[in-house]
């Protein structure tokens, strides 16, 4: 049996910053979708501080996973108050439609 | 514990939340008064800042030295005329609310934290403080479509920055042990203990940072918000974040990752002459007058990079004068657009000016100043900021990159001259509502400092050359 080492996280978050980014970029449906991306590159981010925190036996970056936890919650309250705002001014939260200014 | 360092941030975040609450508690509309009263905040953080300790405190999280109050010094400046520029335009546009200048106030707050920043931990925290704020004043004008549009394109991107920049800072920290700033430095005092991971954290941290400044190739944001975005957000955002930024990204490279210069530099070199030539060539087909600054705004952070990839002394000291000009330059020039209104209604096309040498020739005059500023054309004070930027990057050999700045100069002096005829040669348009004095004041300090600030260089050189030396000590 194969002991779960530093690699094995670091790759899992690597897949999950991977995921995170293509989220974003790729889809064409749906602003909520991008809000759950970013939230995905965050735990990306909790994932390899918390791994790198245990194997070099400093507790500085499990403080900052929890730091970077709170962020994360303001952060998606923010911007699910944009998105509201939005659909309420535009009637649809689809990402092809926010267009107005091109760019 | 040394906690009487941070004493300006804390006071100005609890006068922020005093005036929250006095703005809650109010039954009429306390807009005006709440904005007054962030002015004096922030005019008595400024003194608290000059009078402040020095030091570094809590825990080696926070540091206070001459360059940050520098640059704390700046963006207090930079925010108190953003404040000053929106007290009329939110009255015109029915964004009379209070949480406002609040906002203002604690971007500020985030701000001043990102240059005293000496961890990973509280560079992040300053980051996220300012964003947060900046992206609910992006999306303050909530029934405007585009202003929500901004606000929504601003988070998606921004969110995504930020967490590239954590990405990077978790795999700086865990290929060196450290969130520290002079741990970091210690630890790569030896290049060869930079390994892969490491360098893979700075680029993604470099991601994040060139985001922040809006420097190309991550600039893509910056025009659709400046446009959507009510225009004092606009002037807001075009000034104090840029030069906290812009301020952390130096202190990042040069402390930190200051002996890794030659692995760092060709990557602030590129993306250097990219800000800059697209400065230059995007703006030229540009008919909104928000979207073009937001081009010109990319086009200077290209030539406050010339100062950073010298990666010296000079060419630090070089990059804070320029703040200096920037800062000024802008806040007058937004100061003049957030004055361009019609009947009531805010224009925004630069054919808009038209005429306006003849119908408001005061106005006219200080654009004059400013564009030429923007431009680089001597005396005024752009083209100084610009001369500091380019002999550090000839003294440090970049000839290439100070020449391809100066075309990049000569290309934009196309578009922003192009302004100056349509206010002089062109048909007169309608002339403009009468303008209310708080624009005067901003846009007539702007334009006299812009003027005679090639006289009297000295006490800002001097202050960044101190400033600089801290970083390099």
């Amino acid at each position: 049996m194969m002991a779960v080492g530093l690699g094995h996280y670091l790759a899992v978050s690597a897949i999950l910053l991977v995921l995170g980014i293509f989220g974003i970029f790729m889809n064409r449906k749906n602003v909520i979708v991008i809000l759950m991306s970013v939230e995905l590159i965050l735990l990306a981010v909790n994932v390899n501080l918390v791994a790198f925190s245990a194997s070099l036996g400093d507790l500085v970056g499990q403080v900052f996973a929890m730091f970077v936890l709170t962020v994360a919650a303001a952060e998606a309250a923010i911007g699910l108050a944009i998105v509201v705002i939005y659909f309420r001014n535009r009637g649809s939260i689809e990402v092809e439609d926010v267009n107005l200014m091109k760019g | 514990m040394n906690w009487t360092i941070a004493i300006p941030e804390i006071v100005l975040s609890l006068l922020g939340m005093g005036i929250l609450i006095f703005g809650v508690l109010q039954k009429r509309n306390t807009f005006h008064m709440c904005s007054m009263l962030t002015v004096g905040a922030l005019i008595f953080t400024m003194v608290l800042v000059v009078s402040g300790a020095s030091g570094l405190g809590y825990s080696g999280l926070f540091l206070a030295d001459s360059y940050a109050v520098y640059v704390k010094l700046l963006v207090l400046a930079a925010s108190v005329l953003g404040i000053v520029v929106s007290l009329d335009y939110n009255e015109h546009e029915n964004l009379r609310r209070f949480e406002f200048p609040v906002l203002m106030l604690f971007a500020t707050v985030g701000m001043m934290i990102m240059a005293s920043a000496s961890n990973m931990m509280s560079l992040y925290m300053g980051v996220e403080l300012q964003s947060l704020a900046i992206y609910v004043l992006a999306a303050f004008a909530r029934d405007d479509l585009r202003s929500s549009e901004a606000g929504l394109k601003y988070f998606v991107l921004g969110a995504l920055a930020s967490g590239l920049l954590l990405y990077g800072i978790s795999l700086v920290y865990g290929f060196s042990g450290s969130m520290a700033f002079d741990h970091l430095a210690f630890v790569l005092a030896d290049p060869s203990r930079a390994s892969a991971g490491l360098v893979v954290g700075i680029v993604f941290v470099v991601a994040g940072l060139a985001f922040k400044i809006s420097a190309v190739p991550f600039h893509m944001w910056t025009p659709d918000v400046y446009e959507g975005a009510p225009t004092p957000v606009t002037a807001f955002m075009a000034t104090a974040p840029k030069v906290a930024a812009v301020a952390l990204f130096v202190r990042v490279m040069i402390g930190p990752f200051g002996h890794l210069v030659s692995q760092w530099q060709q990557l602030i070199v590129l993306v250097s002459i990219g800000s800059m030539a697209l400065g230059a060539l995007a703006a030229i087909g540009q008919g909104n007058i928000k979207r073009l600054m937001a081009y010109s705004s990319i086009g200077h952070m290209g030539y406050i990079l010339v100062g950073l990839a010298a990666g010296t002394q000079v060419g630090v000291r070089g990059v804070l004068i320029y703040l200096v000009t920037y800062v000024f330059t802008n806040a007058g020039m937004f100061a003049c657009l957030v004055a361009m209104r019609r009947r009531g209604r805010a224009v925004e096309r630069i054919a808009d000016l038209g005429g306006l040498g003849k119908t408001d020739p005061g106005m006219a005059a200080a654009l004059t100043i400013f564009l030429f500023s923007m431009a680089g054309i001597p005396p005024f004070a752009g083209f100084i900021g610009k001369y500091f930027v380019f002999v550090a990057a000839v003294n440090t050999g970049l000839w290439t990159l100070a020449v391809i700045g100066m075309v990049a100069s000569a290309i934009s002096a196309f578009y922003y001259i192009r302004i100056i005829k349509v206010m002089y040669f062109d048909a007169p348009e309608a002339a403009f509502d009468a303008r209310p004095s708080s624009l005067s004041v901003v846009a007539g300090a702007g334009a006299l400092f812009t003027t005679v600030f090639f006289i009297f260089p000295a006490p800002v050189v001097a202050a960044a050359e101190a400033a600089a030396k801290v970083l390099f000590g």
